[in-house]
């Protein structure tokens, strides 16, 4: 599964584990925009995590995601 | 501060009768009490001892305690080092308590040999006259359930023994027994409940299989028996509870929820369930006996003679006033109570009709994104669910939030990895109806175990 799909895939179980609902998801789409909050996206940045072995805001930089595209990129990049 | 010669321990333990079928047992012997208060046990003159303050390091408890009945009354300070003390800790101990002589069973004696201290063996000194017991003798409690230096805490026997006006089991038929070290506050309870109210005591040993030692304690018929909520997990998950049948059962030393209680009623049918608030600082404030998880809230701001201990609630922690507090730390280690006399046991209260409900221990708030998480009330609905033995909820580090809460689950032994899979959405489904969305662990995980410190307690990182 490609990491795109795996991140896709999570942002769906979280929705449905904290009864959200989802925005149709596009890379242009403001993640705040998405239907997930705050909380959600910790949990999904967590889970991520576990499945990917990857946290892209680990070292801290600062840096935070905008939009879906913005994110899933972040992954790619740092699953590369 | 002079005291009576009737007040020292040796004394009280006498006056209590000694009856012959009173004993004192360990892993490895059993003794009559009075044989056993008879028995000198230091290899010198106990008059050395006047006015000192004594470090007492020892491996036995048994040993421990043949220490303290010869040096209370004599020596002006005590300090009970229990089975965990961490060697390295020794020379800040020694400072803080002005230590001039350690008295050890010799386990370990080389460790204190650069100490530059009298160091005395256990042994015996023979032909020595009863020597008059005339000093307030200071106790020192090491604290528990943190992972820095301990603080010592001072108490004194009467103390100690003020939770004892309860007058509960008084009786030479008794035998108590505990799975903590006596030398802890909640073990040394148990152990002046046995010599002080007329009993007996089984001792437990450090490293000694719990299945072993409810064997050992059953076959001492141990009637009354005491242990944290995590001891008792421990218990139930060796499967040998049926190795003991006592009339009662306690809990103290951490939050007992009501799945620890609904268990331990259901292993032991005919025994009294009691849970007590203590802490090393506070002594013993109340005990419940109701069956239920927390406390009545009419506990709180009951004031006068009649109260054994004031309670008060201030920004939601515990305060606890009362004769059985310790009187301060040693060394510049904070302040135990206040002016008012009141120990803040940094224990948060919430009040739900009528009940007082543990909600954690103030520094060990998780904080997701500001709104705060005490891991114990995830926890107590977690641990109340079918096929789970115990639980521990932490904090993990998120870019998001601050934190998040992460669960580790100890399963049942007929849960398998598979059944876990598929049990999570039912245990976060349970969590999301009892528990609002930041306080939902965010990742559960299942783990083998979960460590249980020396002191009895699930062990917990503060961040």
């Amino acid at each position: 599964m490609t990491v795109r799909a795996t991140v896709l895939g999570v942002i769906g179980e979280v929705a449905e584990q904290h009864d959200k609902h989802l925005a149709p998801l596009s890379d242009n789409l403001a993640l705040l925009d998405s239907g997930l909050d705050s909380l959600c996206i910790a949990v999904l940045v967590a889970m991520l995590d576990d499945r990917l072995g990857v946290d892209p805001f680990a070292n801290d930089n600062g840096a935070l995601p905008v939009t879906v595209g913005d994110f899933i990129t972040l992954y790619e990049n740092a699953a590369a | 501060m002079p005291q009576p010669d009737s007040a020292s321990l040796r004394h009280l333990t006498a006056a209590a009768g000694l009856a012959p079928g009173r004993f004192i047992a360990d892993s490895r012997v059993r003794l009559g009490l009075a044989d056993f208060l008879s028995d000198g046990t230091i290899a010198l003159p106990l008059e050395r001892f006047r006015g000192r303050s004594v470090l007492i390091l020892c491996d036995r408890q048994l040993a421990f305690v043949r220490v303290l009945l010869q040096l209370d009354g004599i020596a002006a300070r005590l300090v009970l080092c229990p089975s965990d003390f961490d060697f390295a800790h020794l020379p800040a101990v020694t400072a803080e308590a002005e230590i001039d002589a350690i008295v050890t069973d010799s386990a370990d004696v080389t460790a204190c040999m650069g100490s530059g201290m009298p160091i005395t063996v256990c042994g015996h000194y023979p032909g020595e006259p009863e020597p008059a017991r005339g000093t307030a003798t200071e106790w020192i409690l090491f604290t528990s359930g943190t992972s820095d230096r301990p603080k010592l805490v001072a108490h004194t026997l009467a103390s100690l023994t003020g939770p004892l006006e309860d007058g509960l089991a008084q009786a030479s038929d008794v035998v108590w027994s505990t799975f903590y070290d006596v030398r802890r506050y909640g073990g040394m309870q148990i152990l002046l409940r046995g010599l002080v109210g007329g009993g007996s005591m089984v001792l437990s040993q450090a490293d000694e299989p719990v299945a072993d030692f409810l064997g050992r304690a059953g076959a001492c018929g141990v009637t009354h028996i005491s242990g944290t909520p995590s001891h008792w997990r421990r218990a139930l998950m060796s499967a040998a509870t049926d190795r003991i049948s006592p009339r009662y059962v306690r809990l103290s030393g951490e939050v007992a929820d009501q799945a620890i209680l609904d268990n331990l009623a259901a292993a032991f049918p005919a025994a009294a369930i009691s849970h007590a608030f203590a802490s090393t600082e506070a002594g013993v404030a109340f005990d419940v006996g109701d069956g239920l998880a927390g406390f009545p809230a009419w506990l709180i701001d009951q004031a006068g003679a009649k109260a054994k201990a004031e309670l008060r609630l201030e920004n939601g922690s515990l305060r606890i006033r009362s004769g059985r507090t310790a009187s301060r730390y040693l060394g510049n280690r904070g302040v135990l109570r206040g002016p008012d006399g009141f120990v803040d046991t940094g224990d948060m209260i919430e009040v739900h009709a009528g009940r007082c409900h543990f909600a954690g221990r103030r520094e060990g708030v998780i904080n997701v994104g500001g709104q705060k998480v005490h891991p114990e009330e995830v926890e107590a609905v977690i641990n109340r669910l079918p096929g789970v033995r115990m639980s521990r909820v932490r904090g993990r580090p998120s870019p998001i939030t601050g934190s998040l809460v992460v669960a580790d689950i100890v399963m049942e032994s007929s849960v398998g990895a598979d059944s876990f899979k598929a049990m999570k959405a039912g245990i976060l489904d349970a969590c999301r109806a009892a528990l609002p969305a930041h306080k939902v662990p965010a990742i559960l995980q299942a783990v083998a175990s979960l460590d249980i410190a020396a002191s009895g307690k699930l062990v917990r990182r503060h961040a």
